[in-house]
């Protein structure tokens, strides 16, 4: 009987066997964590499923009505003693679980730059890798801004040391999600999120978009190499051989959507690129969205928003699925909104409010110029 | 004056010959038929004269209890086309692979998922708990009818109009390529610019009038309408449930409406709530959507745990363990479950005491659902447990439903879920409670109830093979998606490269298979209960030896419900009564005050149909004018004072007379 068993489990043992398990081994000492979050919240609970389920069916049998030699007792529904216990046992089950989330929370908390790479291995004070990571219709852009190289569907990162991903997208939600190495975070317009990690064991792994976002999404995936610091080296090497360059021009051409992208690789990348994503202003002429805050933060621009209000070109439109409606023009030069260049960033310039009291009459406010900076604008009145 | 195109835009909108998906083979097949099957059905109604028989004993009826039924019918017929759309994306996902790019493109599957989502949630799960609700409660307590009874009619038929739209865009158009919350930016016109997400919006917010107005019903009648005697901690479970549900459908479904009304304005002038420009943020409506869509979840779930706790305690021939902290149980959860939305988007990138104080709320639901199961667990000891269908439904939801409070927990921990979420882990896991606690839940209610309503029970065999190959094939078809999900692969995937993942995808979709043949199954069972109804006629009125006061009536109960209005002493008063020896009243009948039927809502719902076609193809005359009709025929319908009539004592007196003939013929 039990050689039948063990033959008869044979093959669902070779069919689990088979199997890439990738969230309960992964290779990154995050994702080991969190799996063992997983490990230990689920035998906390089996402590009181097992009993529980064994006690459904021993019940379910034992007072069956067919067996009459089990006693009956058909007004007893209350009992104190068992009524402690039942609200007890999963009540101390929860404050030890509670414990573990708040306290693994916290230490997982994607924000948080590593201590450590691995169990017993302290991470160094070196800053983390930088990584940026952007979510196109439909496929993954990185950026490395201390190498000035970019990539499309393709991420290497050296083993044991920490990486910060900055993750942002340029039109819907999606995922940020590599199962070896660290739990997923999303990506978001206009927003960025962050996620630090560290790869441990060499490899390529399987990244992807993990939040559904629209027609190409089962095609939005890439390999994420970790790799040895030689390794890494080398691949850096041919990412800086390749043809292609970055700019404002070819990522609003990469930006349409597309689904099933191969690798692409681009030997530099503008350096102001990454803010100008985040900020939804890599349009040419389009207000970015920190310029925008900070101008509403000092009380906005009155009523000279609604003459800064244009429509899209059908070729801005042609462009870019979303850009269908007003969008507000720029007010000052592209390089002022990243914070390049000579100019100050915006919020440094003046800290009274603004409130429109300083702005032109109504009347003259469809006659302003956008190509304007607010400080010579304020300087001007 | 107008040119032609111009003309034809104003009269059709955005409706033209494309609008029909002439190119689809699948959904040509479909219309033929759906066409022939309407043929068919109409023909019979047509040839059997039984149009008038409908519209005036069903359709414009305002009895509570065929409203139930009508409710019940909706939610089964909802079934089978969300179960289709389960069948295609479970073909899909078991096909697509090697290269292959399986049957359905992504303009398709897209909507299917979207739809399967809407449709089991809003129009499968929501009527069939409104409809045991809407049956049930007023009997459970005594009373003639719900509190407001034309308001109910026409909450049936909001609810019904809300199907009817989302399944015109079958035929019509298409449906939202969103997922079934319809996340912005992905919502927005800018890049869902066709009718999908419109026929969403309208969809919802039409069957969004009814649920809240259905809602508004049976808290009303619960708290107003009970028997005397009956305190609030002498109600059955299944009313205290229902109570707790109804007061989570008033405070959360005009959230829905507000996020879905704010969506509206986006998509049609322009505002930007949700849009990352100008502004807005999507991830407000990402907070907004489940501030609703997590009391949904116990909206759904507390009837099913009522329906457990009645046949429990029915099929064990015991009390219920531990009424009062079931009741407590049932009213933390109800307060708890607004309190724990965030843990459905951990990964959005909230701080790390945001997501555990989330985190934890979450698993302190946990303790309550657990002793409730505990309290279940108990009133099986020492009892005399008889196994029944709906008994064996309690049974095998037991079973299955720890083990989806387990993996919900597992969720629960954020870090946990940042390696779990989205991916077919979580698919199996709301699967695994909605269909091991909601649907299950619904099936032991269909099959303890369905003699009250009907007077004769259900088939057991049929109900066996469907019992069976519903468990057998949720598990078949459900353990691979937990597999999956620690493979790392994602839902909502339309095509895969990793051959490995195949053979699980197949056995989903034969487990699949399995439950479609349990569905089968179940509407073979009724269609073999009506074949022999004679055989498995219930002339008693109590089948189960029950212990509520439903059972006190006659099935299936006269228009009245109950001749004299009962005086309850204590909880389980039908077995109260019984063990003092109650003997029915036989004389001294009053006549009895009745409200009457009328066609408003099948009118009101029928317009708002109009309106909503209107507005999603941009025929604004059509909008426009529907609107107004609304609002003339609501005013109209106020001064109709035609409202209620006397059921006569002498007709009342017959009624009964019949019910002791019958008894005294069965009992000799």
């Amino acid at each position: 009987m039990s050689r039948l068993r063990i033959v008869l489990l044979l093959p669902l043992v070779a069919l689990l066997g088979g199997c890439n398990f990738v969230v309960m081994n992964p290779a990154g000492d995050i994702a080991v964590q969190q799996r063992n979050l997983v490990v230990v919240s689920t035998v906390l609970m089996l402590l009181i499923i097992i009993p529980v389920m064994a006690l459904i069916v021993m019940f379910a049998w034992k007072y069956r009505q067919s067996n009459t030699d089990a006693p009956y007792e058909p007004d007893w529904d209350h009992s104190i003693h068992l009524e402690l216990v039942i609200w007890a046992v999963p009540l101390l089950i929860v404050i030890c679980l509670g414990a573990v989330t708040w306290t693994g929370t916290h230490l997982l908390d994607p924000y948080r730059p590593l201590d450590r790479v691995g169990p017993g291995q302290a991470a160094t004070l070196n800053p983390p890798l930088q990584i940026q990571a952007i979510a196109l219709d439909w496929k993954w852009l990185f950026i490395y801004p201390e190498y000035g190289i970019a990539t499309v569907n393709d991420v290497a990162a050296p083993v044991d040391r920490p990486v910060e991903f900055k993750i942002t997208s340029s039109s819907v939600m999606n995922s940020f999600y590599i199962p070896a190495l660290a739990g997923q975070i999303y990506a978001m317009p206009g927003m960025e999120t962050r996620l630090n990690a560290v790869i441990n064991k060499p490899g390529d792994y399987r990244g992807f978009s993990a939040n559904y976002s629209g027609a190409g999404f089962s095609g939005m995936h890439f390999v994420f190499h970790g790799v040895d610091e030689p390794g890494f080296d080398a691949w850096v090497k041919k990412v800086k051989a390749s043809a292609d360059t970055l700019t404002r021009d070819s990522y609003l051409e990469l930006e349409k959507p597309s689904e099933n992208v191969p690798v692409k690789l681009y030997k530099t990348v503008d350096a102001d690129l990454y803010k100008a994503i985040l900020n939804m202003c890599v349009t040419p002429g389009k207000m970015c969205q920190n310029e925008m805050t900070a101008i509403d933060a000092k009380g906005g621009l009155g009523l000279a928003n609604a003459g800064n209000l244009l429509p899209y070109s059908k070729a801005m439109a042609d462009q870019s699925p979303a850009l269908r409606r007003n969008y507000v023009a720029s007010v000052c030069t592209v390089e002022d909104s990243t914070g390049s260049g000579n100019a100050t960033p915006v919020t440094s310039i003046d800290t009274t409010p603004v409130l429109g009291a300083g702005l032109q009459r109504p009347a003259a406010q469809f006659r302003f110029t956008p190509a304007l900076p607010p400080a010579m604008r304020r300087a001007s009145n | 004056m107008f040119d032609t195109a111009q003309l034809t835009k104003f009269v059709f909108g955005r409706l033209s010959l494309e609008s029909l998906p002439l190119h689809e083979p699948i959904l040509i097949l479909t219309f033929a038929g759906v066409v022939m099957g309407g043929i068919v059905v109409v023909g019979a109604l047509t040839y059997f004269r039984l149009w008038g028989y409908l519209w005036k004993e069903w359709f414009t009826s305002v009895d509570h209890k065929k409203i139930g039924v009508m409710y019940i019918i909706l939610g089964i017929v909802m079934l089978l086309r969300g179960f289709a759309d389960a069948l295609m994306m479970r073909a899909q996902q078991a096909l697509a692979f090697n290269g292959s790019d399986g049957f359905l493109p992504a303009h398709h599957y897209d909507q299917v998922f979207t739809a399967h989502g809407v449709i089991m949630i809003f129009f499968v799960a929501m009527p069939l708990v409104t409809g045991l609700m809407n049956y049930v409660v007023p009997l459970q307590i005594g009373a003639r009818d719900v509190s407001f009874p034309f308001l109910n009619n026409f909450s049936f038929w909001m609810t019904t109009a809300g199907a009817i739209v989302v399944m015109i865009s079958l035929f019509i158009g298409e449906f939202a390529r969103t997922g079934w919350l319809a996340y912005p930016p992905l919502s927005n016109i800018g890049y869902s610019p066709d009718v999908g997400v419109d026929y969403y919006i309208w969809s919802l917010q039409v069957a969004g009038i009814g649920t809240t107005l259905s809602g508004i019903n049976l808290i009303a009648t619960i708290i107003k309408m009970r028997a005397p005697g009956m305190s609030l901690m002498k109600m059955p479970i299944f009313t205290w449930t229902s109570l707790c549900t109804n007061i989570l459908i008033v405070a959360s479904f005009p959230i829905l409406t507000a996020v879905l009304a704010l969506l509206s304005l986006d998509r049609y002038v322009g505002t930007n709530f949700f849009s990352s420009d100008l502004g807005g943020n999507p991830m407000m409506y990402v907070n907004l959507i489940w501030i609703w869509g997590h009391p949904e979840v116990y909206i759904l779930i507390l009837p099913a745990f009522g329906v457990f706790s009645e046949v429990t305690s029915t099929f064990s021939g015991k009390k219920l363990f531990g009424y009062t902290s079931m009741v407590y149980a049932t009213i933390v959860i109800t307060i708890l479950s607004y309190l724990v939305w965030l843990h459905h988007f951990f990964t959005m990138g909230s701080g790390a005491s945001v997501n555990s104080f989330f985190g934890i709320t979450t698993m302190i639901i946990s303790i309550p659902t657990g002793a409730k199961i505990f309290n279940w667990l108990f009133t099986m000891y020492r009892g005399r447990i008889r196994f029944e269908l709906p008994m064996m439904w309690t049974i095998a939801f037991m079973l299955t439903f720890v083990i989806g409070g387990m993996t919900g927990v597992m969720l629960a921990v954020p870090p946990a879920d940042f390696v779990l979420h989205n991916s077919l882990f979580l698919i199996a896991h709301f699967h695994n409670v909605i269909i091991g606690g909601v649907v299950f839940g619904m099936f032991a209610g269909i099959n303890f109830w369905f003699p009250k309503a009907f007077g004769f029970k259900l088939d057991e065999f049929w109900g066996k093979i469907s019992f069976w190959c519903w468990v057998i094939g949720f598990w078949v078809a459900f353990t691979p998606l937990y597999v999956l999900g620690f493979m790392g692969v994602t839902r909502r995937l339309r095509t895969f490269d990793d051959p490995s993942l195949h053979i699980w995808f197949i056995i989903a979709a034969c487990g699949a298979l399995i439950v479609a043949a349990g569905i089968g199954a179940f509407l073979v069972q009724i269609g073999v209960s009506v074949w022999r109804r004679e055989a498995l006629r219930d002339t008693t009125g109590d089948p189960w030896h029950g212990r509520t006061l439903e059972w006190a009536t006659s099935s299936p109960p006269p228009d009245y419900n109950f001749a004299f209005t009962p005086v309850i002493h204590d909880n389980d008063p039908w077995w109260d009564m019984k063990s003092r020896g109650y003997k029915r009243p036989l004389g001294g009948f009053k006549a009895i005050h009745m409200p009457k039927n009328t066609g408003t809502g099948v009118i009101l719902a029928g317009i708002s149909i109009a309106m909503a076609f209107g507005l999603i193809w941009y025929m604004w005359w059509l909008a426009a004018l529907s609107f107004v009709a609304i609002v003339a025929v609501a005013i109209t319908h106020t001064f109709n004072y035609h409202r209620d009539y006397y059921i006569p004592a002498d007709e009342v007196e017959r009624t009964e007379a019949e019910r002791t003939q019958l008894m005294a013929r069965v009992a000799s």
